[in-house]
């Protein structure tokens, strides 16, 4: 007796799970794998434009850019925006999910609206900080001005134009975070705070001994995706500050930014991208790592 | 005096720290929440450029809808949206499709090589795409995709993001469907369109949100991809539109603007708050 036809070959079925990874691996080759090749052979070359034969000139680009002042400088700063959004923006994140940890009206009010800017475009908070750190008609100067501080030209002073980008940094991201946070504190045992308890200790001890230890996952991972961000996030840059006054919020991917877009200088751009590359995986290693031992915590 | 965090949901103790904790985060958050009650209220403003009172919080005037106006006709709002909704749409369709077959394999079948090429789908969740701008574009420029929004699509169809998302969702699903299904004489396929894909909507439907929020306030991207006008997005449209309010100090047509771009997720958010924060907190992995 014939079976239905519907029977597919065996051939087919072994090649099936390879067709259906297929679409996906596609298009992760062509804009992930092969980039990452081709911008590592462009750095090794001494080719202008995209196009260009080029040879081959070894770390050549690599010694351009580590005598570059702006490429230093980028890089130093960056590694200061850094610290100065990941520290304050994982702390606020972190005190926001304590004050709001127990669910109530009021308090789902205020994580949302903690959270919205998480949804804004970087762009249009860029636009509207414009305004907010505007030297004595802006937001923050209006209102300092009644606390008795006097004008501050918050962009255009070299000093004080990257703290102000880390501002804006913080204000967004802190909510997001914040929601990280939320959840690991639901997974802290109620029981162990409560043994704490009894055994005398007060809410800061216990914050210290029982509630931190217990997310610590939490805070490594929150940590890395907030350096990640820190390297990957230049809309406000080039909204706000142009990378200026002096340089002085030029960031790595603004740097690679200007080097294609406006310098035309393949071989800077591609060297500055394998570094950022190389910098930006080590972090994100370190939160695969992170995410594996959050996995071994739970089960 | 112990501060107890779990007091200040008790309701009727009014003067307990826990009180005070409610009072002094009602505060916090009202700073917080500053630079959009500043927006909203410049928007209205019928002096929008005007000197020392712009950066009031005290709506001391009558409300006017002139900056709206001056908004809507100073920019190609209605070409923006347009293209911005194309973008979203384009890039999210394709990523349903391509990660529900990648994390169907991974989750349901067993071949050789699985693990490698996991591991290798894996690699791209530590790359933030932004990074690799110069190379993505001239991949773009050899497939003829340079200034054309498919173009600007096209980094984002294989998502390893979603694909893990996925694979996790159809694990969670209990075979037992699945074989009930294919004893009845289903194919692979109609299993995963009539049996898995119903019952992972919460997967998707937590990707679909990160997705379109991603591409809907992405900047960089779309600015070095188009160059023709009639292609911006609204990321791009909006700042320059905004430079050049900027330069005549018209506050209250930039708070206009940025408001219009706002507006769509403003509104989502609030309708599907669950949704959201739940589909944020899954995104962690990315």
């Amino acid at each position: 007796m014939n079976k239905p036809t519907r029977e597919t070959p065996r051939s087919f079925r072994s090649a099936r799970p390879y067709l259906l990874l297929l679409p996906a691996f596609l298009c992760l080759a062509a804009f992930t794998y092969w980039p990452m090749l081709q911008v590592l052979l462009a750095s090794l070359s001494d080719k202008k434009r995209v196009g260009d034969s080029g040879t081959f000139v070894g770390a050549e680009n690599y010694f351009r850019i580590f005598q570059d002042a702006h490429f230093l400088g980028a890089l130093a700063n960056n590694a200061l925006y850094a610290a100065g959004t990941v520290i304050p923006s994982v702390l606020f994140g972190f005190l926001f999910a304590l004050a709001l940890r127990e669910t109530t009206n009021l308090s789902s009010i205020l994580r949302s609206v903690l959270f919205f800017p998480t949804l804004v475009p970087l762009v249009g908070a860029a636009a509207v900080f414009i305004f907010v750190f505007m030297p004595d008609i802006g937001l923050l100067d209006y209102y300092l001005a009644k606390l008795g501080v006097s004008a501050t030209n918050w962009l255009g002073n070299p000093d004080l134009a990257l703290v102000s980008l880390m501002a804006l940094t913080t204000w967004k991201n802190a909510g997001y975070y914040m929601l990280f946070f939320l959840a690991g504190l639901q997974g802290v045992p109620q029981d162990a705070e409560e043994a704490a308890k009894i055994e005398g200790a007060n809410w800061l001890q216990r914050l210290y001994f029982v509630i931190i230890p217990m997310l610590g996952p939490t805070f490594a991972f929150v940590m890395v995706i907030a350096l990640i961000s820190a390297v990957s996030q230049i809309d406000h840059v080039i909204v706000m500050t142009d990378g200026g006054p002096n340089n002085s919020t030029s960031l790595l991917l603004y740097y690679i930014y200007q080097q294609a877009h406006e310098f035309y200088d393949l071989g800077k751009a591609t060297a500055a991208t394998v570094v950022t590359l190389i910098a930006l995986l080590t972090l994100s290693f370190l939160s695969m790592r992170t995410v594996e031992r959050k996995v071994h915590y739970e089960t | 005096m112990k501060p107890d965090l779990k007091q200040w949901a008790v309701p009727g103790q009014w003067l307990a720290p826990g009180a005070l904790l409610a009072a002094a985060m009602c505060a916090v958050v009202f700073l917080w929440s500053t630079p959009f009650l500043w927006m909203l209220i410049a928007s209205f403003r019928p002096d929008p450029g005007g000197g020392l009172g712009m950066a009031s919080l005290f709506p001391d005037f009558v409300p006017t809808l002139q900056s709206y106006r001056y908004a809507i006709e100073d920019g190609y709002w209605p070409l923006w949206f347009l293209n911005s909704t194309i973008l979203v749409i384009g890039t999210l369709v394709v990523q349903l499709v391509t990660i529900s077959l990648a994390g169907y394999a991974f989750a349901r079948i067993n071949f050789p090589g699985k693990e490698a090429i996991f591991y290798i789908f894996l690699l791209q969740l530590m790359l933030a795409p932004p990074v690799l701008i110069v190379p993505n574009l001239t991949t773009l420029v050899h497939l003829g995709l340079y200034d054309s929004l498919i173009g600007v699509m096209a980094p984002y169809w294989g998502s390893a993001f979603g694909t893990f998302l996925m694979r996790q969702t159809f694990r969670t699903i209990p075979k037992d469907f699945e074989e009930a299904a294919i004893i009845d004489g289903a194919s692979w396929w109609q299993v995963l369109r009539y049996v898995l894909i119903p019952l992972s909507l919460p997967g998707l439907t937590a990707f679909s949100i990160v997705s379109v929020v991603y591409h809907w306030n992405e900047f960089l991207w779309p600015l070095m991809v188009i160059n023709d006008p009639d292609k911006m997005v609204l990321t791009v449209g909006l700042v320059s539109f905004a430079q050049g309010a900027e330069g005549a100090s018209d506050w209250g047509l930039i708070a206009a603007g940025t408001l219009f771009i706002m507006a769509p997720l403003f509104i989502a958010f609030t309708a599907f708050q669950r949704q959201f924060v739940n589909s944020f907190m899954s995104s962690g992995v990315k």
